[in-house]
């Protein structure tokens, strides 16, 4: 056999491989922040009064979890038409990773909310604190310290489940990588290099996030 | 005319949950094996070995697994060798278990007191017994939670061999909903599958772990 590795396909693919990388990261960075709204929304509902609310989070959240993100995307991609929200791919994928991400995302913050000890909600108002200030200082930035390396790495985890979403064909680097491997049938080199590229976002990403945590979590503990 | 969504289609969905199973098994014993040569050289206490595990546990967690199996799929058909597409998937499925599997072995042997380690090695135990009688068995313990929460990682994965052509349950729910034009209903099938297959685990899972949590109180 006479196969010989040819990285060149890959050197000329070079912009539409970057293009793709700034695709994968648009996004997972709006997957994350819609996962970041159903998250809160969903723990303040996790922990409600009304049964029924906390019974449907529930659910949400089982049910998320325990099936497979393909499935997931699959489902939405015939459903969301179907409620009238007729969408293109990319906006499709967008929702996809914000359900699946909040469900993860809801259990991370609930664990978080729950870290803060209550003694410590009420030395914040007999300390003249208002509502709103209480929830700022006193539980949204200790919540925040506290679940940000599991939030973090969940959030690495969306980026990397966001090539997933080649399969309905949202503009990312994986549906790149398969629009030049037909054309060049040079499947490995392309992959090879495109999982490569993966790599330096999640390093890109973990060096960003390791740089937040720097500037804003830095405070002593006592 | 097309057909509906009735008795054979679900067989069909069957037969995919079938090959989902076998697959999900092979990856996770062979990751089983591979992952505890990962995470005793992870933790030999040889520098130069364990970056090099380390630098391979984070090649295959900083990248998709959707890529891993391309690489895999398509380097195996690059060695000239004839797999069979079930083999090639099992493969890239095995490999991406290892690491995982590796690392949660890692912390989990880590996790075992030093105190331990040191009490075999002063009853002048050597490494294979003292790893064996003393620190796996206890380790073992720790990481079963993860351990099971990785399964659960590794079923739904396997969905993605569906993206490389084998036919498993995430991809007999394709064909079938191409067949029949009820995606809904069809994903829905798909998607309570594998919710059956997966929630015990993960109740079993999150169970074990406040039991442990509960015990290392005491």
């Amino acid at each position: 056999m006479g196969y010989t590795l040819d990285f060149s396909v890959v050197w000329h693919a070079m912009p539409a491989l970057l293009w793709g990388c700034v695709g994968t990261l648009s996004l997972a960075l709006a997957g994350m922040a819609l996962a970041m709204m159903i998250g809160v929304a969903g723990v303040a509902a996790r922990d409600s009064r009304a049964a029924w609310l906390r019974a449907i989070v529930i659910g949400f959240v089982e049910i998320v979890r325990n099936t497979p993100f393909l499935v997931q995307i699959f489902f939405l991609f015939f459903a969301l038409p179907l409620v009238g929200l007729k969408l293109n791919p990319t906006a499709t994928a967008i929702i996809a990773l914000g359900v699946n991400g909040g469900a993860y995302a809801i259990e991370i913050i609930r664990g978080g909310v729950q870290s803060i000890h209550k003694g410590q909600v009420e030395a914040g108002y007999a300390l003249g604190l208002h509502k709103g200030q209480v929830f700022r200082f006193i539980v949204l930035k200790p919540a925040l310290r506290a679940i940000y390396p599991s939030l973090t790495g969940q959030f690495i985890m969306l980026t990397l489940t966001s090539s997933i979403c080649s399969a309905v064909s949202a503009y990312e680097l994986t549906s790149v990588a398969q629009r030049i491997e037909s054309d060049t049938f040079r499947s490995f080199e392309v992959y090879f290099f495109v999982t490569f590229l993966y790599l330096a976002i999640s390093w890109l990403l973990m060096l960003g996030f390791a740089v937040v945590s720097h500037r804003f979590f830095s405070y002593p503990m006592r | 005319m097309t057909p509906h969504f009735g008795l054979p289609e679900f067989g069909f969905l069957l037969r995919g949950l079938q090959w989902t199973m076998l697959l999900t098994l092979v990856a996770f014993v062979g990751g089983c094996t591979a992952g505890l040569a990962v995470a005793l050289l992870r933790t030999c206490g040889h520098k130069g070995v364990e970056w090099i595990t380390r630098i391979y546990i984070g090649m295959f967690q900083g990248t998709p697994l959707l890529l891993q199996l391309f690489v895999v799929y398509y380097g195996l058909a690059l060695t000239g060798l004839k797999l069979d597409a079930f083999v090639a998937v099992a493969i890239g499925f095995t490999v991406n278990a290892s690491a995982f599997l590796g690392e949660i072995w890692r912390g989990a042997i880590q996790a075992v007191p030093r105190g331990q380690t040191e009490a075999a090695m002063a009853l002048g135990l050597h490494y294979s017994s003292r790893m064996r009688d003393i620190v796996l068995p206890q380790a073992i313990r720790i990481s079963l939670p993860a351990t099971i929460g990785y399964l659960v990682q590794l079923i739904k994965g396997t969905s993605l061999a569906a993206i490389v052509g084998f036919i498993e349950l995430a991809r007999a729910g394709q064909i079938v909903s191409n067949q029949t034009f009820q995606p809904l209903l069809v994903f829905g099938v798909v998607g309570a599958m594998y919710f059956i297959l997966c929630w015990p685990l993960s109740w079993w899972g999150s169970r074990m772990e406040a039991r442990l949590a509960l015990a290392s109180q005491r």
